[in-house]
């Protein structure tokens, strides 16, 4: 079971990342470029998505916007992985006020419903694809935080710890060489799971309008733009919407795959 | 237990605080101001026009100024007055928030009712064909994304097929209608959106119970049962069910504040006035004393989802008091 | 047998139109609010003194008529007397007087005060006669006073910002109010004491339906006798036999216009060659066919086609590229390093357009001038922003190059706050900051000349010059495209659009679908 849910994810993202990254050669189109002459074609031989309203070229648009979905889910989770592991460690390590403080702020965080205060935030900054990733990352780090403090309070007093620090070792230097290393599966967990969220979260965005801008093509902006054409055809919403439905289930797949394999019957 | 109760409320003040900060904070520090946003490319308006409005609303003093006056007013729920119609934001959140909540723990009643037995049962066929079929469902219920799965079931059921309304919470006629008719129209309205709120939620939680009775399956104290000869049904049900649904409680608080957020998605789709379209409309509109009151009672929610969990649990289960 | 067929399809009383919308409204006060839903309720619950006919003439509602004197400063205006407000109050010249001082005070959050301040007195010489007395000749005044009246009795003593009124008004419009369901609909009901022709149509459902998408299925459910289409709703989805057996579509142009704005503070638009040469590289038809699916027009300039402001000699360029290159290198511009892009001393052409977010229709337009400009060697980028920051933080503090928007076209044509040079504080109108001495003077005259001749002249003069000038690349005027269910008849297009009979339309008895039954109604 294990070996299959992470052999299922790991073949369907691996699939996605090179169509992805082999854009420019699996596309006969340029994902930009206008006809209105060839306006809402149905899926056919020339163009296997169909067009948009714009006559360009949906599977090009699709593996394209594929490019920049991916990329915010990644740089997305890197932002939250960052923040929580030195949150989780500092706190973790030191424990005392500092853990007090800042398990607080991941209280107070923990209380806001994400996309409430992620939609505050974007509509009210010059929006981008960088502010995108940034506020997805920063709203979603509390987690990793939680985990990497958990571990660490339960690594700290190990032996082996208590050895380096016997030996004159640093905080930074047993934090970085030790403690994370052995908080990581975990964390690679959530982190997997967390690009399927924030892949998720970007779609929603731009089906709020606030989404990536114009005129690069995310798999949200182009569904937002095949959704007025919904009830005339089908295909400008329905490949967007499959591929972050693919999207997502590859990477639980992965995560859940690797979860097991780490932390068997564990949760 | 009164002792932990005590101090686990007290707890909560440093986070209502923080909660109270945050909301403010994030709105103040956006450009643009609300003025703007209400007058501009009207030709009408005039330049002088804006800057009276700029005053009555207070948005020429200092911001620690405007906090403190803010957060001395929402101690007693005076949320102050909206931008954009001079309502109460009290009055307009009391309006908005039923139908959200309503939705909502519909929500959470038919994931806890679905999700437990699917959970259950793929644990205890773990590997087999059922297991097998379920966990693909859930897999792919839980990467739909929930306005996609809306639209799609909107124009199936609603359109297609006609067998349900596809926008608002009554129907024109509803003050017509005798008290079970009104029952069942409200109903049929909230079958689609109750629906896509909980997919997640199911598939989610699901996969929680499964992992949850895997886990304790494999403890010892069930192999001792079945060591003992306790018929397996029993074992099943009495023993590991029970033990591997308590954590939910926990679980349950820490997803409220997903099952509201996840309200702006979908009262947008179904033209739902609840809460969560209060605060998009409210957001693109910049109207900061109904965006800081929505963050506001959406994290007090949640704080008050977290606390009861927590409270449960500690009567469910003792032994947590203590670790703690 | 017993049914009298002559009646069928004849005018009679009853039923109910339910009309779509995104947004709900925000007050029912007309001067406080500044939102289009808004202002359409409002205008079927209250009446102002002028209105508008369907060739856009002014013709009276609350006034029964009015004198201009010679010198233009004052306008005696004669009162109906046989007007009451929905609770059954009457109507007098005080109202028009408690109106005119709301509007003014300064306590008031109204955007509309501008017109009224420049009224010098306002006297009520008898309760169905006011002489209101301008300090200065102002041709717009008698088109201003389509501002709705409010009534005296119920809000002199309410602060008007806050006022409960503005969820429960009173007016004396053809259609009353009885409720209103915040975010979900706003139901009004047919004033059987209005002062006019009483509306054939008994109730009035405002529904408000917040996507256009799930919109356009409830009307295919049945849920929605009225909506605006999209271009691509109208042209491709309500072709069927469905749609034509059951609703009558209406496309007349809409009264506003889509330009490109560009901020002539910065130096590459300083030239008027470049901003004409830009004009030459795009091809609106192109656009409109492409974006409006052909329903629209090219527009040439701020004034309502087949108006009487507007110039009729103004022809659009016809798309030139090897023109549009000439005149750039005319200027200075062109590609030396062979990039593709020209340049100018070491500079290269290219600048960011911004759009507001969440209209397509503009998203789709400037990404197809976005294409086109590549071909004359202009690189232009787009960037959509939430409307209040699009305004409060690149509008308003000039930190734009270039800008997608649009204006309204109302039948009045004075437009002096969007183009006289005097406009350019922060938060006024020329944010363009647009400098022409003639025009200048041309729109102080405008507003001091009455005579519509001389008026007409002065407009089509400033016309001509704005299209030759290119503050503005003048984009396209939409056609608006309303569906109605079939049932409802009587409509008539016209200049003004279908709204203005709207108390004329019925419903046949035998094709009346909501009726006592729905209780919902009374």
């Amino acid at each position: 079971m294990t070996n299959k849910l992470f052999v299922t994810g790991m073949a369907i993202v691996s699939v996605l990342a090179v169509m992805v990254l082999m854009a420019p050669v699996i596309c006969r189109y340029d994902p930009v470029s206008i006809n209105i002459k060839q306006a809402l074609l149905a899926p056919s031989n020339a163009h296997i998505f169909g067009t948009d309203y714009l006559g360009r070229d949906l599977f090009s648009r699709v593996i394209y916007g594929g490019r920049v979905s991916m990329m915010i889910g990644l740089v997305a989770v890197m932002i939250a992985l960052i923040t929580g592991v030195v949150v989780g460690s500092i706190s973790g390590y030191y424990g005392g006020v500092t853990d007090l403080v800042l398990m607080g702020v991941v209280d107070i965080m923990l209380c806001f419903p994400a996309l409430f205060l992620i939609l505050a935030v974007v509509a009210m900054l010059e929006p981008g694809i960088v502010n995108i990733m940034v506020i997805i990352g920063l709203t979603g780090w509390m987690g990793v935080a939680r985990l990497v403090r958990a571990e660490i309070l339960s690594l700290k007093n190990r032996e082996f710890i208590l050895t380096s620090r016997a030996l004159g070792a640093g905080s930074a230097r047993i934090i970085f060489k030790h403690l994370i290393p052995n908080a990581i599966a975990p964390v690679l967990v959530s982190a997997v799971l967390g690009v399927a969220g924030a892949v998720l979260l970007e779609s929603s965005l731009s089906f709020l309008g606030l989404g990536v801008q114009l005129p690069s093509p995310s798999w949200g902006n182009i569904l937002m733009e095949g959704k007025a054409s919904l009830g005339v055809c089908w295909w400008p919403m329905a490949f967007p919407g499959l591929f972050i439905l693919i999207t997502v289930l590859g990477f639980n797949l992965l995560g859940e795959g690797l979860r097991q394999f780490f932390l068997p019957y564990k949760v | 237990m009164r002792h932990y109760l005590i101090r686990r409320i007290i707890l909560t003040v440093p986070t209502i605080i923080g909660i109270s900060l945050v909301s403010f904070v994030v709105i103040h520090l956006a450009p643009g101001n609300p003025v703007d946003s209400m007058t501009m490319l009207d030709p009408k308006v005039s330049f002088e026009a804006r800057e009276k409005l700029m005053a009555q609303y207070g948005l020429d003093r200092p911001i620690y100024a405007q906090y403190m006056d803010w957060v001395r007013r929402i101690v007693f729920l005076d949320f102050g007055v909206s931008y954009r119609d001079g309502q109460k934001v009290i009055a307009k959140v009391a309006a908005r928030a039923p139908v959200t909540l309503l939705i909502n723990i519909l929500s959470v009643l038919l994931i806890l009712l679905i999700a437990i037995p699917i959970g259950a049962a793929s644990a205890v066929r773990c590997g087999g064909l059922y297991d097998r079929f379920t966990t693909v469902i859930v897999f792919i219920g839980f990467a739909f994304p929930g306005f996609w799965l809306a639209l799609l079931l909107m124009s199936l059921f609603g359109i297609r097929l006609g067998w349900l309304p596809v926008q608002g919470i009554v129907s024109l006629d509803f003050d017509t209608l005798t008290a079970v008719g009104k029952t069942v129209d409200v109903a049929m309205h909230l079958v689609l959106p109750v629906f896509v709120s909980c997919v997640g939620g199911i598939a989610g939680m699901s996969r929680y119970v499964r992992n949850n009775m895997l886990e304790i399956l494999h403890k010892d104290y069930i192999k001792m049962a079945r060591a003992k000869g306790i018929k397996e049904r029993d074992v099943i049900y009495k023993h590991a069910l029970g033990n591997a649904v308590l954590p939910i409680i926990t679980i349950l608080g820490l997803s409220v504040p997903g099952l509201i957020g996840g309200s702006v998605i979908f009262e947008s789709v179904f033209g739902i006035p609840g809460m969560g379209r209060l605060f998009y409309e409210s957001v693109m509109s910049r109207d900061y004393p109904v965006v800081m009151a929505v963050l506001v009672i959406g994290a007090l929610l949640t704080l008050v989802g977290n606390l009861m969990a927590d409270i449960s649990y500690s009567v469910a289960d003792p032994r947590v008091r203590y670790d703690k | 047998m017993g049914m009298d067929y002559s009646l069928k399809g004849l005018p009679a009383r009853g039923d109910c139109l339910i009309a779509a919308s995104i947004a709900d409204a925000i007050t029912l006060i007309p001067m406080v609010a500044s939102d289009s839903a808004s202002h359409e309720l409002c205008s079927l619950i209250y009446s102002g003194l002028i209105r508008y006919d369907k060739d856009l003439n002014i013709i009276g509602d609350l006034a029964l008529s009015w004198e201009i004197s010679q010198n233009g400063r004052e306008i005696v205006f004669t009162l109906r007397d046989d007007v009451r407000w929905h609770d059954a109050v009457p109507f007098t010249a005080d109202d028009v007087l408690f109106t005119y001082h709301s509007l003014i005070d300064p306590k008031t959050r109204t955007p509309y005060a501008g017109d009224f301040n420049k009224i010098e007195s306002l006297q009520v010489i008898n309760p169905y006669k006011i002489k209101v007395t301008y300090a200065q000749p102002f041709a717009p005044a008698l088109s201003s006073w389509a501002m709705p009246i409010i009534p005296r009795h119920l809000l002199q003593n309410e602060d008007l910002s806050f006022a409960k009124f503005g969820r429960q008004p009173v007016g004396t419009g053809p259609y009353k109010f009885v409720r209103w369901v915040t975010g979900q609909q706003i139901v009004l009901k047919a004033n059987d004491d209005y002062f006019g022709q009483r509306p054939y149509i008994d109730y009035y459902i405002y529904r408000v339906i917040p996507d256009p998408s799930t919109m356009f299925l409830e009307l295919q459910a049945g849920g929605v006798d009225l909506m605006g289409l999209t271009p691509l709703q109208y042209n491709r989805q309500t072709q069927n036999v469905y749609f034509n057996r059951c609703f009558n579509k209406y496309s007349y142009p809409s009264h506003g216009y889509t330009y490109l704005g560009y901020n002539l503070r910065d130096n590459k638009f300083k030239d008027k060659k470049v901003r004409v040469a830009l004009d030459m590289a795009v091809d609106k038809q192109s656009i409109i066919d492409g974006v409006l699916l052909g329903l629209g027009r090219i527009c040439t300039g701020p004034f309502l086609p087949d108006s009487w402001a507007y110039n009729k000699g103004v022809m659009s360029r016809r798309r030139d590229i090897p023109g549009a290159k000439r005149l750039l290198a005319q200027a200075g511009w062109a590609d030396t390093d062979g990039d593709g892009i020209i340049d100018k001393d070491g500079i290269k052409f290219q600048f960011c357009l911004l759009i507001n977010q969440g209209n397509s229709l503009r998203e789709y337009a400037a990404q197809m001038i976005q294409q086109q400009l590549k071909e004359v060697g202009v690189m232009m980028r787009i960037q959509s922003i939430e409307w209040g920051v699009l305004l409060g933080e690149f509008i308003n503090k000039k930190r734009f190059e270039a800008v997608l928007m649009g204006w309204g076209l109302p039948p009045e044509p004075d437009c002096l706050d969007i183009w006289h040079s005097s406009r350019v504080r922060e938060g006024e109108f020329n944010f363009i900051s647009y400098k022409n001495e003639e025009v200048d003077r041309l729109l102080e005259q405008g507003r001091l000349v009455i005579d519509r001749a001389s008026r007409a002249g002065i407009y089509q003069r400033i016309h001509s010059i704005l299209y030759d000038e290119q503050p503005y690349m003048f984009l396209w005027i939409e056609d608006s495209l309303p569906i109605i269910h079939k049932r409802f008849k009587n409509i008539k297009s016209s200049p003004s659009g279908i709204r203005y009979n709207f108390t004329e339309w019925y419903v046949p008895s035998e094709e009346q679908k909501y009726g006592p039954r729905h209780k919902v109604l009374l």
